[in-house]
């Protein structure tokens, strides 16, 4: 039988029914809540294209079960840093360094970027470089991937 | 609602329009007889050949201008460009541009998005069809404003003459109507000095929508009452299905249906965790299968492959009496290991079938070319059958998505409902199509006083059908449906031949008759091979000469070839290459840096490019670390510099990986590299930094710049490893364990 589970979303609580409580919450944010930031890449926690922040840490969204998530999880995602019209400074920066090839896999750039960058103010290239080295991208967007994070940081 | 999601609906919308109410259409044409009118009217409005402007160009009544492309954005932003091209030939602001793409309703076929063609050869005709819809314009206006044509002046879509006075709109000129004109290809084009957009660094529109999670991706795409799929592929190359218990995830909720046909399997379920779960926990029993030869012997598999042609792809002098004769003799085996395209979002696509036609969504590169397979695979009337491009992750060639898309048209016909299907990361890293193993032999002598005397190679690579083949669609073969099965491995001859001049040159590609994996082309195929084996081997030529590897290059030049040596002096002045041979004295750290040259004339026709790599050279780990590159870049006439720019960067940094790390593993029944920990890519810490200079004509065509620098990395590399260490590295990827092997041997 569906259960309905509340979950707090880019500052709104929503509620969806699920049948299985070890769904990861990628496939809530996309398919009950209909969000396109996080995104499937390998389900298995290895590229980062599903990062989201939770209660402002970056996470994997497509290996934490809706089950392991706290009754006050805050859940943010890449609609809930920004939008087109009022980006958060870091998409400003990676709109201004055009830092994206096909961006599928700059929703988690961006994610773990912000985090990063929220405990970390003043951050070398080597620093940035090691706090991305665990998300992938194929098209080799790297270089201004790494521009456009330093350029956040001194925003 | 997402703009990409509008522009899809506004697609559907029109042609309905069109369709339904053809007395709207055609009530006007520019310089149709009456008799072409009527032509127009009594076939569907929305014309895709190639050789007329309305299936290019659309004016609307309001004055936006609709620019229908075959060619689709892969990840590289390349609908910008083509936008800038057309806005520029018509004299319209950017933002009166709408693009659509990849639709076999709407837009032309201009062939399969790959090979870097999408500006040089798309782009041109997208241009021909702009400049002969202006040039038709400027006709009508000149009549309706009593003037010369060549006395009137467009400014923002508006033509009046020079001398001022009223001025007409493309709107009131043409607005909702066609155009009814065949390409004319001696319309005159723009002045390149008078271009406006052309040569500038647009930013491209998708990108704040993609930074922001508004763009829809194929991945994203949704259609009502939607279903979705998972497909269970079997676990060997080859394995039978012999049993299938739809029991065993009979309690999983939400499953709708076990779609079993042949080999194929699949799980249909109302919601798309149900589909993983069902296809993870359905049990089934396959057929023992090994079909794939052992990867430690591949070598000996691929030499021994029996060859179904010799292609000669360059023949001057006699290369086998040069070799026989007197003379420093020369001779090396280079090998590229099989790689896996590894989109970051893995293969995705939607079907439907409702009143006998069928409607597939996918990131397909060829929906034209799909459209014909699946008409093939369901043995439906092509016309019955509607592909639309849908972007999707980054896509580098052939990889699953057209996979995916026969995949839910077969589940959407066995559900009567529309089916979606993506795939899981091992079905990417397992089942996409793969780039072949590629074996090259060469041979060269020299003579005493160090001029090359001869040149000869031998490239082993598997055979393929003519331009424009296609790979045949899995889920067809794993149920027995009927699907072209020849190979299609890409342009893999493409560099071959050589762009130096030697007495005596022969090169040949012995076509392979199979290869052990399903080839496809992976960006720049063939090409990326084939100057790795050249390029590394012209420095091992110029390490025997004693030669400054760039001068030697330069010596072995066509004289006629000015592009060419302006791309190497100029790079010699961009990396401050130092003149001497490699590789260089004293380097006796355990850290040994060292610089390498590489030069590429992209299939010996377009794009030149020089490169310079830097490495250091870790002796005791036998890590390479590549630390910058350098690259000078002539693709002729630069539409956007920084989308040129930008497939630089991904070229260079792509190509470092596949240069480094990249090699599918697999047993005897199937790949065992099925994610990232098995098949690692490279990641922040090891990329290169990245120094261009491009060199712009506008005067010039435009060539491509999708994929030709990749062709250039590995041989940088292996350049600049000899350089530092002395080791020549001519097996890809350079794994520390073939360093560490190198220099013990050294």
């Amino acid at each position: 039988m569906p259960v309905s589970q509340t979950l707090n979303v880019n500052g709104k609580t929503v509620a969806i029914n699920i049948d299985d409580a070890d769904m990861p919450l990628l496939y809530a944010l996309r398919n009950d809540l209909g969000l396109h930031g996080p995104r499937f890449g390998c389900g298995l926690g290895q590229c980062g294209a599903c990062t989201v922040h939770i209660d402002g840490a970056a996470v994997r969204s497509c290996v934490m079960p809706l089950s392991a998530l706290g009754d006050k999880a805050k859940i943010v995602t890449l609609e809930g840093l920004g939008t087109p019209e009022r980006p958060h400074p870091v998409q400003k920066a990676f709109i201004d360094a055009q830092a994206a090839q096909c961006g599928y896999c700059i929703n988690g750039m961006i994610m773990q970027s912000a985090a990063f960058l929220t405990a970390h103010k003043n951050p070398s290239e080597a620093d940035i470089k090691n706090a991305l080295a665990n998300n992938l991208c194929r098209c080799g967007t790297h270089a201004r991937i790494v521009r456009a994070v330093k350029n956040a940081a001194s925003a | 609602m997402n703009e990409h999601v509008r522009k899809t609906e506004f697609s559907a919308s029109r042609r309905s329009v069109l369709l339904g109410g053809g007395a709207l259409v055609v009530s006007f044409s520019l310089g149709g007889s009456p008799d072409t009118v009527l032509a127009q009217d009594a076939r569907p409005a929305k014309s895709v050949a190639k050789d007329e402007v309305d299936a290019f160009l659309a004016v609307d009544s309001n004055g936006a201008i609709t620019v229908y492309s075959g060619k689709v954005d892969l990840g590289t932003g390349v609908p910008t460009a083509l936008a800038q091209i057309v806005a520029d030939e018509l004299d319209v602001p950017l933002t009166a541009i709408k693009m659509i793409t990849g639709d076999t309703a709407l837009t032309p076929d201009q062939g399969t998005t790959s090979g870097s063609f999408s500006i040089q050869n798309g782009g041109m005709q997208l241009r021909q069809a702009a400049a002969t819809a202006r040039n038709a314009l400027l006709i009508e206006a000149a009549k309706l404003l009593g003037a010369s044509k060549d006395g009137l002046i467009v400014i923002e879509g508006k033509v009046s003459a020079k001398s001022g006075g009223k001025s007409l709109t493309y709107a009131e000129l043409i607005g909702g109507r066609q155009f009814a004109l065949k390409l004319d290809a001696a319309a005159p084009t723009k002045n390149p000095a008078a271009f406006k957009l052309v040569g500038q660094s647009i930013t491209r529109p998708d990108i704040a929508e993609k930074t922001t999670g508004r763009f829809t991706y194929m991945q994203d795409f949704r259609v009502p009452g939607m279903l979705h799929g998972r497909i269970v592929h079997p676990p060997a190359f080859g394995a039978k299905l012999e049993s299938v218990n739809d029991e065993s995830i009979r309690t999983i909720p939400g499953i709708v249906k076990v779609v079993r046909d042949g080999d194929f399997l699949g799980v249909v379920a109302e919601s798309e965790w149900a589909a993983i779960k069902g296809a993870r926990q359905i049990k089934a029993s396959w057929s023992k299968a090994e079909t794939l030869p052992e990867q430690a012997k591949l070598w000996d598999y691929v030499r021994a492959t029996k060859v179904a042609k010799d292609e000669v792809t360059s023949n001057v002098g006699d290369t086998a009496a040069a070799l026989a004769g007197a003379g420093k003799k020369l001779s090396a085996t280079y090998d590229f290991a099989i790689h896996t395209h590894g989109s970051i979002g893995p293969s995705c696509a939607i079907a439907e079938f409702k009143d006998g036609v069928l409607t597939s969504w996918s990131a397909s590169q060829a929906t034209h070319a799909l459209r014909r397979q699946l008409a093939e695979m369901f043995a439906m009337p092509v016309d019955k059958i509607r592909c639309i491009y849908v972007e999707g992750s980054g896509c580098y060639g052939r990889n699953g998505h057209e996979d995916a898309a026969a995949e839910a048209a077969l589940m959407a016909q066995a559900v009567g409902k529309p089916v979606r299907v993506q795939w899981m990361r091992a079905d990417e890293h397992g089942w996409d199509p793969k780039g072949p193993p590629t074996l090259i032999d060469l041979r060269a002598s020299l003579d005493a006083a160090g001029n090359v005397t001869a040149w000869e190679s031998e490239f082993f690579m598997p055979q393929g059908g003519p331009p424009g083949s296609v790979v045949a669609l899995l889920p067809a073969a794993l149920a027995g449906m009927p699907t072209s099965q020849q190979m299609s491995p890409g342009g893999v001859t493409g560099n071959s031949a050589i762009p130096y001049k030697f007495p005596n040159v022969k090169t040949v590609c012995h076509r392979l008759e199979s290869t052990p994996f399903r080839p496809s082309w992976i960006r720049a195929p063939g090409r990326l091979q084939n100057v790795h084996a050249n390029e590394s081997f012209m420095d091992e030529l110029a390490a025997a000469a004693g030669a400054d590897p760039l001068e030697f290059r330069l010596k072995y030049f066509d004289p006629a070839e000015t592009r060419g040596r302006e791309i190497l002096d100029r790079l010699a002045a961009l990396a401050k290459w130092e003149k001497r041979p490699s590789p260089q004295r004293g380097n006796t750290g355990n850290i040994a840096r060292g610089r390498g040259i590489t030069y590429v004339k992209y299939e010996l026709v377009r794009t030149y490019i020089g490169a310079v790599a830097e490495v250091e050279v870790d002796r005791t780990s036998g890590d390479i670390k590549v630390m910058r590159f350098f690259i000078v870049h002539d693709c002729g006439q630069i539409i956007n510099p920084d989308g040129v720019k930008a497939q630089i960067e991904g070229n260079v940094i792509q190509t470092v990986s596949r240069t480094l790390l990249e090699e599918l593993a697999f047993d005897r029944s199937m790949v065992t590299s099925l994610d990232w920990a098995s098949y690692p890519i490279l990641t922040f810490p090891k990329i290169p930094e990245i120094v261009i200079e491009l060199i712009d004509r506008p005067t010039e065509k435009p060539w491509g710049a999708g994929e030709p620098t990749a062709s250039v990395v590995p041989s940088a590399i292996s350049n600049a490893v000899f350089d530092a260490t002395g080791v020549r590295m001519r097996s890809v990827p350079y794994t520390p364990d073939k360093v560490k092997t190198a220099l013990r041997g050294a």
